[in-house]
């Protein structure tokens, strides 16, 4: 039963930050309708972002957020600039389309430089806390994915307070909405596809951040990040970025149970099996809007 | 993947391909060379994952971020087999027929939907099938000693020969049956397709079928060729790359344009990795981007803006 427990706790750590990995994701394809399959990568180099300021600058990794995650963003801005703006000009079929090619071979390149840049090895940044521990009862919980679990879910409900209340806010979500409608009403579709872009890639970069703390960045783990981040969109649908966590915690949970259950081979088939149950019962997410 | 693509002389074009395709048989006995050899192997590998992917993306329009997937389980399905005393013709008919059902599995549920979920599902595939593998099948898996005693290079030269002649040969089939203009009207509009009379969901069915089982074939011949690698090697998000990349280079939705894409590919990546060492996935990337950016027909559009130019020069 402990056991148990001790398993479904370290689930709902792991997916309070899939939930955060699947804001930016989720967003930027309800916003842009551009499907971002570098989204990953864009979190591992966030990670080493971070491991870079704890290694070389002595910065805790949790105060690295706020350089790590406007650094993010302005890669977003450079990457929209050069890459997917070209891409929003399209009708959505096509728009989807190329946005996947695109990512994929953003992703490749990125995934490359990494491996130049950092080599292939492991790396996580250690802490004074990380090794620390809420013992609860019989279960153990890690001081620092506990903060990182909270941390995401503020930068998600700040990001949600942003699109609810601000005027940027609405305008990004009426372009969601219907663009063309949007743009009639005098409002800048492209300034709200920039700025959804890089609120989605600095979130990102939190995401990163929090990913080499509790855990660990190499170059491969980009490709990784990119899948859960997916089937988490697929499992909550669009819209609702509260949803959008509640679906990574979801993930975390059921991937948690299988590793238990069947052993942890199976912990990424988990996922798959999931995406096939959304697709065939509720394609709309168990969140989204019909 | 946008805009119109060019006609040129498609049934010309699809004959001198298979001609300089067929070429490459004579090679073996001009050259005993075995590194002219295996990159000649690894061409004709090439053109077979290209134009399988070819036949799904660039005839019916859908997008396939894991064609690592099929090519993977061809190759293990045909490997397994294969060791196992099953003879390797029909250990790779297995491996065809593993990937085209998993194709189909994903299909069925992917495709009553539009937009992204079929890449999505393809690309979850890939992952996970690659981790899964990796870790129930940790150690390499190397050929027995009877097979490696027996090992003819020009065997497998001969059997990615007939697994790129019979891709072309599918795709330009494709180009002209009912089946394969269905699939290109579902490609560029898949509403106005099913107005029309299309079945949509069965052409986009059997468009991944035959894409999936293609690529099961080659990953067949990939088990076939290698003397021992590691089981989860053909489940890499590289080979999708790849067959992503050789199709946009060449011309996707054409029949010789992943042809002159692999070739150029292989050339070009032994070029820079002699050069530069792990240097090529970079370059390619970014090549691969500007392709789809600014010249989403590959070398087929250019060398048809290039004729057309000249046309208009001569006037």
């Amino acid at each position: 039963m402990t056991l148990l427990l001790q398993q479904l706790v370290l689930g709902v750590l792991l997916g309070g930050l899939y939930g955060l990995a699947a804001a930016g994701l989720s967003l930027v394809f309800g916003v842009l309708k551009v499907l971002n399959v570098a989204h990953g990568e864009l979190i591992m180099v966030g990670g080493y972002a971070a491991f870079w300021l704890a290694t070389l600058g002595g910065v805790d990794p949790f105060l690295a957020l706020a350089a790590v995650v406007p650094l993010a963003a302005l890669l977003g801005l450079v990457l929209y600039g050069s890459l997917f703006g070209f891409v929003v000009r399209f009708g959505e079929e096509t728009r989807i389309k190329n946005s996947l090619l695109v990512g994929f071979g953003l992703a490749l390149t990125l995934h490359a430089l990494a491996v130049r840049l950092w080599t292939a090895d492991e790396r996580s940044i250690p802490t004074g806390y990380g090794g620390r521990a809420v013992a609860l009862g019989g279960v153990v919980v890690p001081a620092g994915r506990l903060l990182s679990l909270a941390v995401a879910f503020a930068l998600i409900a700040l990001a949600h307070a942003f699109l609810a209340r601000t005027r940027w806010g609405h305008a990004i979500r009426a372009t969601a909405e219907d663009w063309e409608a949007a743009s009639l009403q005098g409002i800048d579709v492209r300034r709200a596809y920039l700025l959804a872009f890089a609120i989605g890639t600095g979130l990102a970069g939190a995401a990163g951040c929090l990913v080499a703390v509790g855990y660990s960045v190499s170059p491969a783990i980009g490709l990784e990040w990119t899948l859960k981040a997916l089937i988490v969109v697929v499992l909550a649908g669009l819209g609702s970025l509260f949803g959008t966590f509640v679906g990574g915690l979801v993930l975390g949970v059921a991937e948690a149970a299988s590793a238990l259950v069947f052993g942890g081979a199976y912990r990424e088939v988990v996922g798959l099996l999931l995406f096939f149950c959304v697709l065939l019962t509720r394609p709309q997410g168990l969140f989204g809007k019909a | 993947m946008t805009g119109p693509r060019p006609a040129g002389r498609p049934r010309r074009a699809a004959a001198l391909t298979l001609l300089g395709l067929a070429a490459v048989g004579l090679l073996p006995i001009a050259v005993h060379r075995d590194d002219v050899l295996n990159l000649a192997f690894l061409f004709l590998l090439s053109v077979a994952l290209a134009e399988s992917w070819n036949v799904l993306a660039g005839l019916a329009g859908q997008v396939n971020l894991g064609h690592a997937a099929f090519f993977g389980l061809g190759a293990l399905v045909a490997r397994t087999l294969w060791i196992a005393g099953i003879p390797i013709a029909a250990a790779m008919a297995a491996g065809t027929a593993v990937a085209a059902a998993a194709g189909l599995v994903l299909g069925v549920a992917a495709f009553r939907l539009r937009g992204a979920y079929f890449a999505i599902g393809t690309l979850a595939l890939a992952e996970v099938l690659r981790l899964y593998v990796g870790n129930v099948l940790p150690e390499i898996s190397t050929l027995p000693a009877a097979a490696i005693a027996g090992y003819r290079l020009t065997a497998r030269l001969y059997a990615a020969l007939a697994l790129a002649l019979a891709t072309v040969a599918v795709v330009d089939a494709l180009a002209r049956t009912r089946l394969g203009l269905g699939m290109q009207a579902v490609r560029e509009d898949e509403s106005a397709a099913e107005a029309a009379g299309v079945g949509t969901l069965a052409v986009k069915l059997q468009a991944v079928a035959i894409s999936t089982g293609l690529a099961g074939l080659a990953g067949g011949v990939f088990g076939y060729y290698h003397i021992s690698y590691y089981p989860q090697h053909p489940f890499s998000p590289a080979w999708t790359f790849d067959a992503l990349l050789i199709t946009f280079i060449g011309g996707v939705g054409t029949v010789h344009g992943p042809v002159l894409g692999a070739l150029f590919y292989v050339v070009l990546k032994e070029w820079v990795a002699v050069r530069w060492v792990d240097f090529h996935l970079l370059i390619f990337g970014i090549l691969f981007m500007a392709i789809v950016l600014l010249l989403p027909g590959g070398i087929v559009e250019a060398a048809g803006r290039l004729r057309r130019l000249a046309g208009r020069a001569a006037e």
